[in-house]
C-alpha cells in the first residue's frame, strides 16, 4: 500500500523538507567553495606582490579613496565621545579622566570596528562590484582563454590591497577620534590639557592596548576583503545577481566584523577579571 | 588615473597610515615611558595585597619610580610575593617600608616605598623586608562593629 492515503499532507510536508534540505546542502557547499576560494587567493600571493602596481592601484582604490570618509567620520565619532564621555564621567567627578576613556575606546574598539565598518560598505562593495561586472560581462572567461588566471590578475591583488589598507584606515580613524574629543574636551568643554594627555598616556599602553587594536582590524581587512573577493567572484552573471552579491557584501561583512569583534576582545581581554 | 600619480597617493596614503600607528603608540600610549628606563627588580611580601595587580606603579614621596612586573602566591607561606621593577637611579636603603596604598576611594591600587635611614641599599633582586598589607575594607569595618560590641551596648543601658 503507498503511502498516498492522505495525499495533500505528505506532498506539502515532502516539499518542505525537500527546500530545507536542498538550503542546507546549498549552504555547506557554499561554505566548502569560500574555503577553497580562500586557500587559491592565498596561493596566489606571490602574484599579487609581484606585480606590485596592481595591488598599489587597489590600495588606492581601496585605501586612498576611502581616507576622506575615514577621516571624518573618526573626527565626528570622537566629538561625540568627548561630549558623552565627559558628561557621563563628570556625574562621578571623574571628568578628568576624559583621555583615558576616549583612548580606550578608539583605539580597542571604536577604531578597528567603524573603520571596518566602513570599509565593508565604501571599499567591499566597490570591489564586489567590479569583479560581478567582469563576470557578468564575461572578461574573467575572456582572461581564463588567454590562460591569465583572474584569481591572480583580479582577485589577489583587490583581496591584498584591502587588507593592507584597512590597519591603516583603523589607526587614522582613532588619531582622528582623539584629536576630535581634544577638541571637544580641551578646547570647547575645558579639560585641563596636560590632563588629558597625560591621563591617556598613563592608561594605555602600546603593549597590549594599541597592538591588540592593531590585530583587530587586520583580522577584519582579511575578514571584509575575502567577502568582498568571493561575493563578487560567486555572483550571478546578471544585473540582479551583482546587485544582491554588493547588498550581500556589505551585510555578510558588517556582521563578520561584529561577530569577529566578539571573538576576538574575548581572547584578549581573558584575564580582565584578574 | 596615471600610474605615477596612483604611486604618489598611495605613498601619501601609507605614510599618514604608518604616521598614525606612531602616533597611537607615542603620544596615545606609552611607548616612550615603558621601554626607555632600564630597571632593577625587588622583591617585597605581603600578608595581602588587596587589589594590587601587575603594572600597578610603584611610587615614593608620590613620585613613580617603579612598575609591579608581577603578583603571585608562597604556596608555604601563604604570602603573596610581589616582584617590583625599579628604574636604574633610584635606591631604596635596607630598612624601606612597602605599604600597598590606594589613591583616593576609588582610585588606583599602588605600592608605596618608605625609604629608611640605613645605610646600605638594596641590591637588584633584593628583598623589602618590612612591608605593610593592603587595608580590607571589611575587616576594618568587622572590627570596629566588634569594638563597639565589646565596649556594650549604646547609651549605657545601665
Amino acid at each position: 500500500m503507498p503511502m498516498s492515503s492522505s495525499p495533500v499532507l505528505p506532498d506539502a510536508l515532502g516539499r518542505g523538507f525537500r527546500r530545507i534540505g536542498a538550503g542546507t546542502i546549498n549552504a555547506f557547499a557554499r561554505i566548502g567553495f569560500a574555503t577553497r576560494f580562500f586557500v587559491a587567493v592565498l596561493l596566489q600571493t606571490p602574484a599579487a606582490f609581484l606585480r606590485l602596481r596592481l595591488t598599489l592601484r587597489e590600495i588606492y582604490f581601496a585605501g586612498v579613496l576611502s581616507l576622506v570618509v575615514i577621516m571624518v567620520s573618526g573626527l565626528f565619532v570622537g566629538m561625540v565621545l568627548g561630549l558623552q564621555g565627559f558628561d557621563t564621567l563628570n556625574r562621578y567627578g571623574a571628568g578628568d579622566s576624559l583621555g583615558i576613556f576616549v583612548g580606550l575606546s578608539l583605539v580597542r574598539e571604536l577604531g578597528p570596528v567603524v573603520a571596518g565598518l566602513l570599509f565593508a560598505s565604501r571599499a567591499g562593495s566597490a570591489i564586489t562590484a567590479e569583479i560581478g561586472l567582469m563576470k557578468t560581462t564575461e572578461q574573467l572567461s575572456a582572461m581564463e582563454m588567454m590562460a591569465v588566471d583572474p584569481l591572480a590578475r583580479i582577485v589577489a591583488p583587490r583581496f591584498w590591497g584591502g587588507v593592507i589598507s584597512m590597519p591603516l584606515l583603523a589607526a587614522l580613524f582613532s588619531v582622528m577620534g582623539v584629536f576630535g574629543a581634544y577638541l571637544v574636551g580641551v578646547r570647547l568643554i575645558g579639560v585641563d590639557n596636560g590632563t588629558f594627555w597625560g591621563n591617556m598616556q598613563a592608561g594605555i599602553d602600546f603593549w597590549p592596548d594599541v597592538t591588540n587594536g592593531i590585530i583587530k582590524s587586520i583580522v577584519f581587512g582579511v575578514a571584509v576583503s575575502l567577502i568582498a573577493v568571493f561575493e563578487g567572484y560567486d555572483a550571478k552573471p546578471t544585473a540582479e545577481g551583482v546587485s544582491s552579491a554588493t547588498t550581500r557584501t556589505v551585510v555578510g561583512g558588517s556582521l563578520a566584523i561584529l561577530a569577529l569583534d566578539f571573538v576576538l576582545t574575548v581572547f584578549m581581554f581573558r584575564g580582565i577579571g584578574e | 588615473m596615471n600610474r605615477s600619480t596612483i604611486d604618489l597617493w598611495v605613498g601619501i596614503f601609507v605614510t599618514i597610515g604608518f604616521g598614525a600607528i606612531v602616533f597611537l603608540a607615542l603620544k596615545v600610549g606609552n611607548l616612550t615611558t615603558l621601554n626607555a628606563a632600564p630597571s632593577y627588580q625587588l622583591e617585597a611580601r605581603f600578608d595581602n595585597i588587596g587589589g594590587l595587580k601587575p603594572r600597578a606603579p610603584v611610587k615614593a614621596a608620590g613620585v613613580v619610580v617603579g612598575r609591579v612586573s608581577n603578583v603571585r602566591l608562597d604556596p608555604k607561606t601563604y604570602e603573596a610575593i610581589v616582584s617590583l621593577n625599579i628604574d636604574n637611579g633610584y635606591e631604596f636603603s635596607k630598612d624601606t617600608i612597602a605599604s600597598i596604598l590606594t589613591s583616593g576611594l576609588l582610585g588606583e591600587v599602588y605600592i608605596g616605598l618608605e625609604s629608611g635611614g640605613d645605610m646600605q641599599m638594596l641590591a637588584s633582586g633584593g628583598r623589602i623586608g618590612k612591608t605593610q598589607s593592603a587595608v580590607v575594607l571589611e575587616k576594618l569595618i568587622s572590627q570596629f562593629m566588634f569594638d563597639k560590641a565589646s565596649a556594650g551596648p549604646p547609651g549605657g543601658g545601665k
